[in-house]
C-alpha cells in the first residue's frame, strides 16, 4: 500500500468528468479509502461529474449500497454529479430484494450511457488528426 | 502476516445415499472461520464456490452470496467474529445449501426487531438479518442473551 489515501483503483480525468470503477473484491477499508480519494479528486480537479463503472460488482451487499449512496451524496454536495454504470441484471434482482433503494444514486445501463448523461457523446467522426487505419 | 489457512475441509465419508441417482457429488462440509475483515471475502469465495457445486444459476448464486455477505458481516460487527458451516442438504431428492452462522456475541434481545428492514444497531443499512431473510428458502435465528446467535439459512435449488 503507498498510503492510507490509495486503494490502487485508479480514477481517470476526461475533462470535467471523472472516470473510475469498483472492484469485486473491495474491502470495507478499502471502500472507505476509495471514498476519501474520490472526494479529494472531486475538488482537486473540479469536475462535475463522475462515472462510476460497477460491472465487475459481482454482489452489492448493504455495506457497498450505503458506500453508492454516501459517496453519490458527498460529491453532490461539493456539486458533482455521480452516475453508477453496469449493473448486473443478478445484482439489480438481489438488491430489490434485499429491501435497498440506492436512494439518490443515479444509474446508467452502461459505462457510456453513463457518460452520454454527463454530457459526452460518442463522435460519428474521428477527431481532425486521428490516425486512420485504412489502407489505401 | 502470518495467518493460518481458515478454510477447511472435510470430506464426506463413502456416499452411499443418491436416492435420486445424481452422480455429481458435493464436497463435503466446509467450515470457515471468521475473525478478521478478510475473512468476509473469503466467506464469499466459498459460498460462491459452493453455489457453483450445487448447481445454482447465477441469479440464486448472487443471492445466496450476498446473504452470506450480509450474515457474516453481522456475525463480524456485532458477534465479534464466528464460524461459518456450508452443508450440503437434500429433501426429496433436490440439493440445496445450508448456511450455518454462528457467533459468540451478546446475542439479539429483541429478534423480531431485528428483522424488521431499517432495524440496525451498527454500519449497516439496517436490512441484513430481514434481507439475509428474504434472499433464502428457510431462515432460523437462534440467540440468547449474552450467549451468542446462530443463524441457518437454506437454499433449495429450483426443480
Amino acid at each position: 500500500m503507498s498510503g492510507p489515501t490509495s486503494t490502487g483503483v485508479p480514477i481517470l480525468r476526461l475533462g470535467d468528468v471523472l472516470i473510475t470503477g469498483l472492484l469485486n473484491e473491495l474491502d470495507d477499508k478499502a471502500a472507505l479509502a476509495f471514498t476519501h480519494e474520490l472526494t479529494e479528486r472531486i475538488s482537486a480537479d473540479r469536475v462535475r461529474g463522475v462515472l462510476i463503472d460497477i460491472s465487475r460488482l459481482e454482489i452489492i451487499d448493504s455495506f457497498v449500497a450505503r458506500t453508492l449512496m454516501e459517496l453519490t451524496m458527498m460529491a453532490k454536495l461539493l456539486g458533482a454529479r455521480v452516475i453508477v454504470a453496469g449493473m448486473r441484471p443478478p445484482v439489480a434482482i438481489t438488491l430489490v430484494e434485499l429491501g435497498i433503494e440506492l436512494v439518490g444514486v443515479e444509474t446508467a445501463l452502461n459505462a457510456e450511457q453513463g457518460m452520454a448523461a454527463l454530457g459526452w457523446h460518442q463522435s460519428q467522426q474521428p477527431p481532425e488528426g486521428a490516425h486512420r487505419d485504412s489502407t489505401r | 502476516m502470518t495467518q493460518l489457512a481458515n478454510t477447511s475441509t472435510t470430506s464426506r465419508a463413502a456416499r452411499t445415499d443418491t436416492p435420486d441417482g445424481d452422480a455429481a457429488a458435493e464436497p463435503g462440509t466446509t467450515r470457515v472461520v471468521l475473525t478478521t475483515e478478510e475473512d468476509l471475502l473469503t466467506v464469499r469465495h466459498a459460498v460462491r464456490a459452493a453455489t457453483l457445486a450445487v448447481g445454482f444459476g447465477i441469479v440464486d448464486q448472487t443471492r445466496v452470496v450476498t446473504a452470506a455477505s450480509e450474515l457474516a458481516r453481522n456475525a463480524y460487527i456485532h458477534g465479534g467474529g464466528g464460524v461459518l458451516t456450508i452443508e450440503y442438504p437434500r429433501r426429496h431428492g433436490v440439493r440445496g445449501l445450508r448456511l450455518t452462522i454462528r457467533d459468540e456475541g451478546p446475542g439479539i434481545t429483541d429478534v423480531d426487531a431485528a428483522l424488521v428492514d431499517g432495524f440496525t444497531t451498527g454500519a449497516g443499512l439496517g436490512h441484513g438479518l430481514g434481507g439475509a431473510r428474504r434472499l433464502m428458502d428457510e431462515f432460523e435465528v437462534r440467540t440468547v442473551p449474552g450467549g451468542g446467535t446462530t443463524v441457518v439459512a437454506t437454499r433449495w435449488v429450483p426443480r
